[in-house]
């Protein structure tokens, strides 16, 4: 029986990574581009967009190759692709859009190094149709983007006062003006971006008992 | 014969051809963008050096206003000496002084250093190209001063990968402004440069550090210092040719 575009399978491959299957909060991967990355939104932001060019592209990819790949070379193969995509993106981020690429720097080259689109090429594409495929990875893509937004949020935030850059608590409350707040700098420290995914964690997992492991 | 995508050869005729497929690829995409992407870095260059005087210029108007700004140009040797005056203003931007900085078997008395005369309201501006280390790679930025080679009139600054939110926002307006109306010289003349200073800087005027300091980088104590370093070590070869200069007149 074949499946329609959008029957109940494959619409769960974009909705469970949103949450029961989340690759940050659920499945812990990907934490150290959360930690780097999540200072402020638009950058948040970008990575995000990049991720999921790079993982659509890069399921599709060894989803259509996925009866030719040498097992034996086949993890190789998955980080081939996944770099050779990487490095398009950066070079077409910097003929074209030379301002997004100032801003990402160096996160772009470090969309290789992130275990999340390994795991689904390695778990999900591999083994699946390219259909499928893109579901999973534009669903794994949002997961991820999604934490990464929420987090910056509450970094950019209580860290430095603004949203996107623009800037949120009045210069009136601040000490320097005369206030009585304060911006707090711990939020810009690499460990807060752990306390919040934590408390994202805490969150979902007191809302949705089915995640708690049991000890 | 039945395909058999495990064999030893077909393994390698995969990783092989693999190789030269997006090997050929990757160099054809790069050779396609390689004038766009050349082209981006020397108007973003333009617009650094340019916003190092206050002038707000854009990607698409930086060659015109360099041309508009930029009088002269003057080459210099380690000792301050002059060696060279272009009137060609765009070369002036060709000399590679990251590539200069990187490169590690070259001796400091065959490095050259670039310095850019530009005229904005009548006035005349000195303005150097800096370039130095930060926490994970290169800082560069351009400042510039008034005519006594002293008085600091602008900078700005740029990284490569320094730490969003920390490190990197030695390149934000509200760290370079700063730098504006501070001296390179302490009361006798003598180079005495400009430091980042952690914890902030003195509010007290009567300090001799007054005109010697800006605020630190919270969390960017490393990139701060690789600012103060990247100064002093450019700056103390530039004092010396105004100092010169300033003895000629």
């Amino acid at each position: 029986m074949k499946d329609s575009f959008f029957s109940k399978k494959n619409r769960r491959l974009i909705t469970d990574p949103f949450d029961g299957q989340n690759p940050i909060t659920v499945q812990v991967l990907g934490i150290c581009s959360a930690l780097a990355i999540t200072v402020q939104l638009q950058q948040a932001l970008i990575m995000a967009l990049s991720v999921v060019v790079v993982m659509i592209c890069g399921n599709m990819i060894v989803s259509l190759l996925r009866n030719v790949i040498p097992s034996r070379i086949r993890i190789i193969v998955q980080l081939v692709v996944v770099s050779a995509l990487v490095v398009l993106v950066d070079l077409v981020l910097k003929a074209f859009l030379p301002d997004m690429s100032e801003k990402l720097s160096v996160f772009v080259g470090l969309i290789v190094s992130n275990c999340i689109i390994m795991g689904r090429l390695e778990a999900f594409a591999l083994g699946n149709k390219l259909w499928p495929s893109f579901l999973d990875g534009l669903g794994n893509a949002i997961g991820y983007g999604w934490i990464l937004l929420a987090v910056a949020f509450f970094r950019e935030f209580l860290g430095s006062g603004k949203i996107f850059g623009y800037q949120i608590v009045p210069d009136g409350w601040y000490e320097a003006g005369g206030g009585f707040y304060l911006n707090n700098n711990l939020m810009i420290l690499p460990p807060m971006a752990l306390i919040v995914v934590g408390l994202i964690i805490w969150v979902q997992r007191s809302r949705n008992r089915e995640l708690i492991e049991d000890n | 014969m039945a395909f058999n995508k495990d064999s030893n050869i077909f393994t390698f005729v995969f990783a092989i051809s693999m190789c030269i497929f997006v090997a050929g690829v990757l160099a054809g995409t790069f050779s396609l963008l390689q004038a766009d992407i050349k082209y981006n870095q020397s108007a973003k260059n333009m617009v650094d050096l340019l916003s190092a005087i206050e002038v707000d210029s854009s990607r698409e108007m930086a060659e015109i206003d360099f041309d508009k700004y930029i009088a002269g140009f003057i080459v210099l040797d380690s000792q301050g000496n002059k060696i060279d005056s272009l009137s060609n203003k765009t070369s002036a931007l060709s000399i590679d002084i990251k590539k200069q900085y990187k490169d590690k078997t070259l001796k400091l008395e065959d490095k050259k250093f670039p310095l850019f005369i530009a005229q904005k309201d009548t006035s005349n501006y000195y303005i150097v190209p800096l370039i130095g280390t930060g926490l994970w790679g290169p800082i560069w930025g351009f400042i510039s001063f008034n005519e006594d080679g002293n008085t600091i009139y602008g900078a700005s600054f740029d990284h490569k990968s320094e730490t969003p939110g920390l490190g990197a926002e030695i390149r934000e307006t509200f760290f370079e402004e700063q730098f504006t109306g501070l001296k390179i010289l302490d009361n006798k003349g003598e180079f005495k440069s400009v430091e980042v200073k952690k914890g902030g800087a003195t509010t007290d005027i009567e300090s001799d550090n007054y005109f010697h300091e800006v605020d630190g980088i919270t969390g960017g104590t490393i990139t701060s210092d690789g600012v103060t370093d990247m100064l002093k070590d450019n700056l103390s070869i530039y004092s010396k040719y105004f100092k010169e200069t300033e003895n000629e007149r």
